[in-house]
């Protein structure tokens, strides 16, 4: 279950804003995490490298899958989550909360204001 | 017919069994597309193909002294090699990707990569390409994605026949390759130096080079990854028995050419390529990879890993599109390696380097004959220059039951006149005696 | 089971070379020399002879029990085919000796094998020229690919896309886009063929070839096979036939026929060359007469004086894509195996090959899902999607296979369909054989049924048990050093 006030990529990545900073905090919704199976591998871009939105920013791989993840925003990455690489079971455990992977500093916000909502991520699964 | 199990009862039985007819079967080809008749030879008997295939053996000048190397070598195989190889649980498997039935191919390549590692002085290895030059092709690959520029020098010492497969393959691509003309004998250290830059992904060489001349790099390794570029060395595995390793020179990616770890010369392949590398670039190392794991129960098992990088799950982003690999030879070459051991190894070394020195010294001091690159060290190999075209010279010592070297000319400008040869440890004291004195007849 | 090198004794040894026989010794100079020797086990010739046998009783080949990899053509290995490949005129013939000034005459025997082996795969192809140089299947497809980007190349046309269909091997889509071409995915129809409308849509002027093979990777034939040719000339495109399911159709029909301009084959599949643990392979390339001039160099040509010869004057040429003629002891174990099977023999295979897997399509369709239940050719692909539900899926069916003695069929593969089985037989199979391996199956879905928890827990009678795949890509260990 996606909380609700965060915002979704169909490409099941999840966003969310962080108070009224002009920060994105980025993970894996809990369907990709299911998918995906024991996640082995996750390379992580550097602080300070540009992204631009649905491009791939990231790639994570498990046992049987190798998958890009798509920034939800254009901007700069500010901080990586270095110890999701020691703790690949929180994917499983915090999905939302301690399994972020990166905070980006979004150029525009009207990006993140477009994005799909969790309610409706969740309906187009299910369809 | 051969092979085919059910007699014609059983297909007749199988057929009314699931209530169709052969034409049945084939019913789903559009009729025009089906073809009657082709003009195939009438079938052998397994006597007949023996029969056969023997007059065509028989047809090939193996019996011919050989001095030919240039990358393929005429080493010798110990017997318990082919009664391993041959051990139909290893020739008749598949890829091992169900491990509780593979462990056997598993673990032998885990170890094959320890070889490897050991061998060249790296930290990790795959499980084979197809042979040297389309690893080195791959590697040149790697070094480009790791460093994301698309600049590439390479030394026209490095294998000639390796260099025209990398201009085949970059066709299409868009990919700058700045060759450097070797300076006698050795690597253009000077103009490899000169031309390293931010936009060069790696450079390419080769020890011992294809002239047979020993170097060493680490001075470029040092210069290139100041720069933020990759060393790729393509080397010769015998040779490792007592040279200086690519890893001790610091290279980032090691590949070569397996022939020579018992596996027949075989007239092209099959062959082995290998290529190690230094851990953190693993990911980004095309091909299988074996890796050690445990079972249910705890014990040590072995299966094929990172297998996301491969074209079975990446599909057009895979690091290569290999599949079927060299697995025998893999295998062949660790069976080779463990039966000469550590000092069986370094013995074979030091033979072929005793035997081509003999060799050099025997052919320089006939008159007409001048070494090409005096003063440099080599190993098995190396060039000599005679007063008129080496090619026909070599054609004239075939008639004398010799096959005496390699015309440079074939792949070199300005060496008419020079020859390649190599002296393997199955070379005899007699054998060379003979090269000289035809040799000597001739000029 | 130790590693090799934990069974090693200093001092001890195994095969020696023979002694020097020359009055030289040379030191190369110190800076040149490794620091430490290569640390290589010490071991006598039976401790090395006992471990690679230990290791050997854990394998399963072909030549132990019934082997239905889908996709892998897991026929029999002839052993006369083994036999000729060692004769020493062929294994100890150096491959630069036709470069060698009059060269081709020391080589007539082993050109005359590649020429012959020309012949007839033009013959079985429909082809007017073929290369023996790629050294595996996916070889073969880079080499095709290349064909093709040389062939617009020197028309000038602009082409960026290959079109490659879902259900594809993975060495498709790697294949083109390592020779620099976006690939573009053609979804296939409920029939689990190429979708032709979607196909007609997705052709365009970028479209510079398309990939296909066929039967499909579900075993099924594709009847507007032509069509589909068809569409891909129309805008000057090149159509791949990619041939490891030739088994298929062999001696019944031609990829020439269908339209094809490239074929690869794999000689490992189809001709029997041993798969070797995982290579090596051959792969063969096949092309028309419009795409002749570009075929790697060198070629067997066949002189007025009946002699062979080694042509490399092709200035249209992609070049090397190997660094001699291929894998000439491959190719010499397919010449073979043609050779003994002949006219009769090779028309025979293709018809055993889809009586036995549509054999078991209809033995097993009760008890399995049959996502596309028409006739196969000589795969078919099953689902385990009912006994998913129960718990058990394609996974556990396979691990339960082992302890039966059989090895599994392929699974998960195409990813189209969901917990793929995909099983074929091949012609060198019998029926009792087959019939094991049916009523083995139909007891793993009966257990699926009342005790699916029976067949969680297999293989139980392998030296290990399923092992922990995500544990070795984390805590990566790929060599003892």
């Amino acid at each position: 279950m996606v909380p609700k006030e965060l915002r979704c990529l169909q490409t099941h990545e999840w966003a969310k804003r962080e108070e009224d900073s002009g920060i994105i905090t980025v993970g894996l919704t809990d369907y990709a995490v299911e998918q995906l199976g024991d996640i082995v591998f996750l390379e992580l871009p550097a602080v300070g490298e540009k992204v631009t939105k649905e491009s791939e920013f990231c790639t994570i791989e498990s046992v049987k899958a190798a998958s890009d993840l798509y920034a939800p925003v254009s901007g700069e990455i500010v901080e990586i989550n270095e110890s999701l690489s020691e703790n690949m079971e929180l994917f499983k455990a915090d999905p939302y909360g301690q399994a972020w992977i990166v905070k980006i500093k979004a150029d525009d916000m009207a990006e993140f204001e477009s994005l799909m909502s969790a309610e409706d991520y969740e309906k187009q699964l299910e369809g | 017919m051969p092979f085919i199990a059910n007699t014609a009862q059983q297909q007749k039985q199988m057929l009314s069994e699931i209530g169709l007819s052969m034409n049945d079967l084939f019913a789903d080809i559009p009729s025009g597309l089906m073809r009657e008749n082709f003009n195939l030879p009438i079938q052998a008997s397994e006597m007949g193909v023996l029969k056969y295939l023997a007059e065509l053996a028989g047809k090939n000048s193996t019996h011919l002294t050989c001095f030919l190397g240039g990358g393929f070598y005429d080493h010798f195989i110990p017997s318990a090699v082919y009664s391993i190889v041959s051990r139909s649980e290893f020739y008749t498997a598949y890829t091992p990707y169900q491990p509780e039935l593979s462990q056997g191919t598993l673990q032998a390549i885990y170890e094959y990569q320890s070889m490897i590692c050991r061998l060249c002085g790296m930290e990790a290895a795959n499980a084979s390409l197809y042979d040297g030059g389309t690893a080195l092709y791959e590697a040149m690959m790697m070094a480009l994605r790791i460093t994301g520029r698309n600049k590439i020098i390479i030394d026209d010492s490095v294998n000639p026949i390796y260099r025209v497969m990398i201009h085949s393959y970059t066709q299409n691509l868009n990919i700058e390759l700045d060759e450097t003309n070797c300076s006698n004998g050795l690597a253009n250290r000077e103009k490899i130096l000169d031309l390293l830059d931010e936009d060069t992904g790696a450079v390419i060489l080769q020890n011992p080079n294809f002239f047979g001349c020993i170097d060493d790099f680490t001075e470029i390794a040092e210069a290139a990854h100041k720069k933020g570029v990759l060393l790729i060395v393509s080397c010769y595995p015998i040779s490792l028995g007592i040279l200086k390793t690519p890893g001790e020179m610091d290279a980032d990616i090691v590949t070569g050419e397996g022939q020579s770890l018992g596996i027949p010369m075989s007239f092209g392949g099959p062959y082995l390529g290998f290529m190690a590398t230094k851990k953190k670039y693993v990911r980004k190392m095309p091909g299988r990879i074996v890796g050690k794991t445990t079972d249910t129960k705890s014990r040590n098992g072995y299966v094929l890993t990172l297998q996301t990088r491969e074209q079975h799950i990446r599909r057009d982003k895979a690091t290569s599109n290999i599949c079927s690999n060299e697995a025998l030879c893999a295998l062949t070459a660790s069976v080779y390696l463990s039966l000469l051991g550590k000092e069986g190894l370094k013995q074979t070394a030091q033979l072929c380097a005793d035997k081509a020195a003999y060799a050099y010294q025997h052919l320089t001091s006939i008159p007409a004959v001048k070494p090409r690159f005096k003063g440099k060290w080599f190993f098995n190999e190396f060039v000599i220059d005679l007063p008129s075209d080496a090619a026909d010279v070599i054609g004239s010592l075939i008639e004398k039951g010799l096959a005496a070297g390699f015309p440079l000319s074939r792949y070199y400008k300005n060496m008419e006149n020079s020859m390649l040869i190599a002296v393997t440890e199955k070379r005899t004291k007699q054998e060379i005696g003979m090269l000289a004195e035809a040799l000597e007849a001739i000029l | 089971m130790k590693l090799i090198f934990e069974k090693s004794v200093p001092g001890r040894r195994g095969v020696r070379p023979a002694k020097s026989d020359v009055p030289t010794t040379v030191d190369i100079k110190k800076e040149l020399l490794r620091e430490n020797d290569a640390q290589l086990a010490e071991l006598s010739e039976l401790d090395v002879v006992r471990h690679f046998t230990e290791l050997s009783r854990r394998n399963f080949g072909v030549d132990t029990n019934f082997y239905p990899l889908g996709s892998c053509t897991m026929k029999y290995n002839p052993k006369v085919a083994e036999r000729i490949a060692a004769f020493p005129g062929f294994a100890d013939l150096h491959p630069l000796m036709p470069q060698l000034r009059m060269g081709g005459l020391l080589t007539q025997g082993a050109l005359k094998v590649l020429y012959e082996m020309d012949m007839l795969l033009l013959e079985i192809t429909g082809m007017a020229g073929f290369t023996m140089q790629p050294l595996a299947g996916a070889h073969g497809e880079l080499t095709g690919i290349m064909i093709i980007a040389a062939y617009h190349r020197d028309k000038g046309n602009k082409k960026t896309t290959i079109l490659i269909p879902d259900s594809a091997h993975g060495t498709n889509p790697a294949s083109a886009a390592i020779a620099g071409y976006k690939v573009v995915t053609v979804p296939s129809n409920k029939d689990g063929v190429m979708d032709l409308d979607a196909l007609k849509s997705m052709v365009n002027d970028e479209t510079a070839g398309l990939m296909l093979t066929c039967p499909n990777t579900l075993g099924i034939f594709n009847p507007h096979i032509k069509e589909i040719c068809d569409i891909i000339h129309s805008v000057d495109g090149l159509a791949y036939y990619d041939g490891a399911n030739l088994n298929a159709i062999i001696g019944k029909a031609c990829p020439a026929d269908f339209g094809f301009d490239i074929v690869h084959l794999n000689l490992h599949k189809t001709f029997a060359t041993p798969h070797g643990g995982g290579g090596p392979g051959a792969g063969p390339v096949g092309v028309t007469d419009k795409l002749l001039d570009y075929l790697p160099v060198s070629i067997v040509v066949k002189r007025n004086d009946g002699t062979y010869a080694l042509e490399y004057d092709r200035p249209k040429s992609i070049g090397y894509i190997a660094p001699f003629y291929g894998n000439f002891g491959i190719i010499l174990r397919a010449y073979v195996y043609i050779l003994m099977l002949g006219k009769e023999g090779l028309t025979r295979i293709a018809e055993n090959a889809v009586l036995n897997a549509n054999y078991i399509r209809v033995k097993l369709q009760k008890y399995y899902d049959l996502p596309y239940p028409g006739l196969c050719k000589h795969e078919c692909v099953f689902s385990a999607c009912r006994q998913a539900e129960k718990g058990v899926h394609a996974i556990d069916i396979a691990k339960s296979l082992i302890d039966a003695g059989f090895h599994p069929p392929t699974v998960y593969f195409p990813t189209i369909v969901h917990e793929a089985l995909m099983i074929e037989p091949t012609e060198t199979e019998s029926k009792e054989t087959i019939d094991g391996f049916i009523d083995t199956m139909i007891t793993i879905a009966k257990t699926a049924e009342s005790h699916p928890e029976k067949l969680k827990s297999s293989p139980n009678a392998t030296p290990v048990s399923r092992l922990d795949e995500a544990s070795a890509a984390r805590n990566l260990d790929i060599a003892s050093i």
